[in-house]
C-alpha cells in the first residue's frame, strides 16, 4: 500500500486524540474524590482501588453487570440462530419479496431507538416480560438481527455451491448438511456477526432503560446513581465507566482482522 | 453464480420475519394508532384524524417549529461530521503501517471508541471537558479560552462535535482501510512504471477501489448521526436551552417526559419515513453498484 508523506505523525496524532480521553477516564477511576476535585494531576498521586472495591463487593453495582451480559448474550444467540438459515437462503435462492424483505431488515437496522422506545414499554408489559432480560433482549433484535443476516450472507456467499451440492450428493440431509459442514466452514463469519450483535446490544442505552425498572437494570442505567445529594461521586462514575470498556476490548482481540470487513456489512 | 428459485427458501427465513415483525411491526401499528388520536388521559382516546401531522409540518405551532427546529439542527450536524469525519478518515486509512505487529495494535486502538456504551462515551466527554477536573477545559482554560459547554451555545455544539469525530471517524477509517487492502499491488506497480504523482495514484487507484466502502461508510455515519440520542444527552442534555436538542431528543422529550402520545407517534412516523426514504436510495445504489460490478466482470 502506497502511504503518504507524514504518515506516522498523523496516525500518532490521532491515536494520541483517541486515547487520551480514555487515558483520562482510568486516571481518574484511581483517585480519590478529594484529589480530583482539589488538584489537577495527571497521574494518581494517591492511587486507590477503593471506587473499583465498592463496585465489586455492592450488589446493586455488580448485578447491574450481570444484568447487562444476560441480555447481551440472550440478544447474541437468538440473533445468530434465527439470522444462520435466513442468510443461507439469501445467499442462495431466490423467492417470493427476497429483495424487498431484504430491504425491509435494512430499514429496520437504521430504525431510531426512540421511534421505539414507548411503543416497547407498551408491548412487553402487556405480555408481562417488562423488567427482564428477555425484554431487552427481545427489544435488540430489531437492529441486530438485521445485521447478523447482513454479515452472515456475505460470508456465506464466500462459501462454493459446489460444496453444498456435493453434500446433497452424498446423502447429507438438509439439517445434517448445516450443522456439519456450513457452519464449520463459516465459523469466523459467525464469531464476527456474534462479535457485532454483543457490541451493538452492549453499548445500547435508550431501550435498555426505558424496558426495565429494578431487577434487570442494566449497568448503564445504574450509572446514573452516583449523582447524590452529597454532589458526583466522580471516582466511582469512571471506575464504573473503566469496566465498561473491558468486555470490549477484550473481545475486539479476537477479530481485529475482521472488524472492517464486519463494519461493512460483510460487503468489502 | 445465478440463484435458483425456491420458495422453500421462505421456510429459512420465516424465524427472522417473526422475530423481527414482532419487534417491528406490532409497536409500529401502535405508532400508527395513537398519531390518529387524542388522549385527555385515563386511557380514554379520541380520533383526531390528521390533526397531528398538520401540525407537525406548521412551523407556527408549537409542536410543528420544535420539530422542524430540531430536524435543521439535526441536519446541520450530520452535515458537519460527515464533512469531518469522511476525509479525516481517509488520511488516517492512508496513514496506516503496511505490516507488522503495528497494524494490529493500531486496529485494536481504532475500534475502542467503538465499543464503549454510548452513555459512557457522553460521560468520558462530559468529565473531559469540564475546567475544574478535566484534561480539555483545563488547558483550554489555562490557555485563556472562556470554553464552557454547559452555558456557551456554541462550545456545546464543539464539545458534540468533537465527541462525536472521536467516536466514530475510526468506523470510517476502518472501512477505508478495508477498501485499500483489497488493491491488488500490481496496480502500484503498473503506477510507478508509468511514474504516476502520489495525488493521481490517490485519485486513480484507490479513492475508485474505496468508493463502496465510502458509500457504506457515509450512509451508516449519516443514519447514525441522524438518530443520535444518548450521547449529545448526557453531555448537554440537550442544552444549553434547545441548542443541542436533535430529533431523538426531542422526541422522547414528548413521548416519555410530557406522555404526549399522539404527538411523539405522528413525529415518530415522519422521522420513520426520513429514514426509509435515505434507507432505500443507500440500497438502491448499493444494489446498483453491485450489478455494475457483474457487468464489468462478464465483459472482462
Amino acid at each position: 500500500m502506497h502511504s503518504i508523506p507524514g504518515r506516522r505523525l498523523i496516525l500518532g496524532l490521532f491515536l494520541v486524540f483517541l486515547l487520551l480521553p480514555i487515558y483520562w477516564l482510568v486516571n481518574m477511576s484511581f483517585k480519590t474524590n478529594n484529589e480530583i476535585v482539589t488538584s489537577m494531576t495527571l497521574w494518581p498521586h494517591d492511587p486507590t482501588i477503593a471506587n473499583y472495591a465498592l463496585i465489586f463487593t455492592e450488589r446493586s453495582w455488580y448485578s447491574g453487570y450481570i444484568n447487562s451480559l444476560k441480555y447481551v448474550v440472550l440478544n447474541t444467540v437468538i440473533s445468530i440462530s434465527v439470522a444462520l438459515p435466513a442468510a443461507y437462503a439469501f445467499s442462495r435462492y431466490r423467492f417470493l419479496g427476497d429483495k424487498h424483505l431484504f430491504f425491509w431488515l435494512l430499514s429496520n437496522r437504521m430504525a431510531p431507538a426512540a421511534v421505539y422506545a414507548l411503543p416497547f414499554f407498551n408491548l412487553y408489559s402487556a405480555i408481562g416480560l417488562f423488567d427482564t432480560p428477555w425484554a431487552v433482549a427481545l427489544a435488540h433484535c430489531i437492529f441486530n438481527v438485521p445485521l447478523a443476516v447482513w454479515i452472515l450472507e456475505g460470508f456465506v456467499s464466500g462459501v462454493p455451491r459446489e460444496i453444498d451440492e456435493t453434500a446433497f450428493l452424498d446423502g447429507y440431509s438438509f439439517p445434517r448438511f448445516f450443522a456439519k459442514i456450513l457452519v464449520p466452514l463459516i465459523a469466523s463469519g459467525i464469531g464476527v456477526a456474534a462479535f457485532f450483535c454483543f457490541m451493538f446490544s452492549w453499548v445500547e442505552l435508550l431501550l435498555a432503560r426505558t424496558l426495565t425498572s429494578v431487577d434487570a437494570k442494566p449497568i448503564s442505567a445504574v450509572m446514573t446513581r452516583t449523582v447524590s445529594a452529597a454532589g458526583m461521586d466522580w471516582g466511582l462514575l469512571a471506575a464504573a465507566g473503566v469496566l465498561t470498556i473491558i468486555p470490549g476490548a477484550l473481545v475486539i482481540w479476537f477479530v481485529r482482522n475482521y472488524i472492517a470487513r464486519g463494519f461493512a456489512l460483510g460487503r468489502v | 453464480m445465478d440463484k435458483t428459485v425456491n420458495q422453500k427458501a421462505w421456510l429459512l427465513v420465516l424465524p427472522v420475519f417473526l422475530v423481527v415483525a414482532f419487534s417491528a411491526v406490532l409497536p409500529l401499528m401502535t405508532v400508527v394508532n395513537y398519531s390518529m388520536q387524542d388522549t385527555f388521559g385515563n386511557n380514554q382516546f379520541f380520533w383526531n384524524g390528521v390533526a397531528w401531522f398538520k401540525e407537525l409540518l406548521d412551523p407556527s405551532t408549537d409542536l410543528g417549529g420544535r420539530f422542524l427546529a430540531s430536524l435543521g439542527r439535526n441536519l446541520l450536524f450530520s452535515a458537519v461530521i460527515l464533512a469531518i469525519e469522511v476525509p479525516l478518515g481517509i488520511v488516517v486509512a492512508l496513514s496506516m503501517p503496511r505490516q507488522g505487529w503495528s497494524v494490529a495494535a493500531c486496529l485494536v486502538i481504532l475500534a475502542l471508541p467503538l465499543l464503549i456504551p454510548w452513555n459512557v462515551v457522553g460521560t468520558i466527554w462530559q468529565i473531559f471537558g469540564r475546567p475544574d477536573i478535566g484534561l480539555l477545559g483545563y488547558v483550554l482554560h489555562a490557555l485563556g479560552l472562556n470554553y464552557n459547554y454547559v452555558s456557551n451555545d456554541l462550545d456545546a455544539w464543539a464539545t458534540v462535535i468533537v465527541m462525536d469525530v472521536w467516536h466514530w471517524t475510526s468506523l470510517v477509517a476502518l472501512l477505508c482501510y478495508a477498501g485499500l487492502k483489497s488493491i491488488p499491488d500490481a496496480y502500484y506497480q503498473a503506477a510507478q512504471i508509468d511514474g504516476a504523482s502520489r495525488w493521481a495514484v490517490f485519485t486513480a487507484i484507490q479513492l475508485p477501489k474505496m468508493n463502496r466502502v465510502l458509500l457504506i461508510a457515509v450512509l451508516l455515519r449519516f443514519m447514525d448521526s441522524f438518530m443520535i440520542y444518548t450521547e449529545p444527552f448526557v453531555v448537554t442534555g440537550g442544552g444549553p436551552g434547545n441548542s443541542t436538542t436533535f430529533v431523538s431528543i426531542e422526541l422522547v422529550k414528548i413521548a416519555l417526559g410530557q406522555f404526549d402520545l399522539g404527538k411523539a407517534a405522528a413525529l415518530s412516523l415522519v422521522y420513520n419515513l426520513i429514514i426509509i426514504i435515505v434507507c432505500w436510495v443507500f440500497y438502491t445504489v448499493m444494489t446498483n453498484a453491485g450489478v455494475e460490478r457483474r457487468v464489468k466482470k462478464g465483459v472482462a
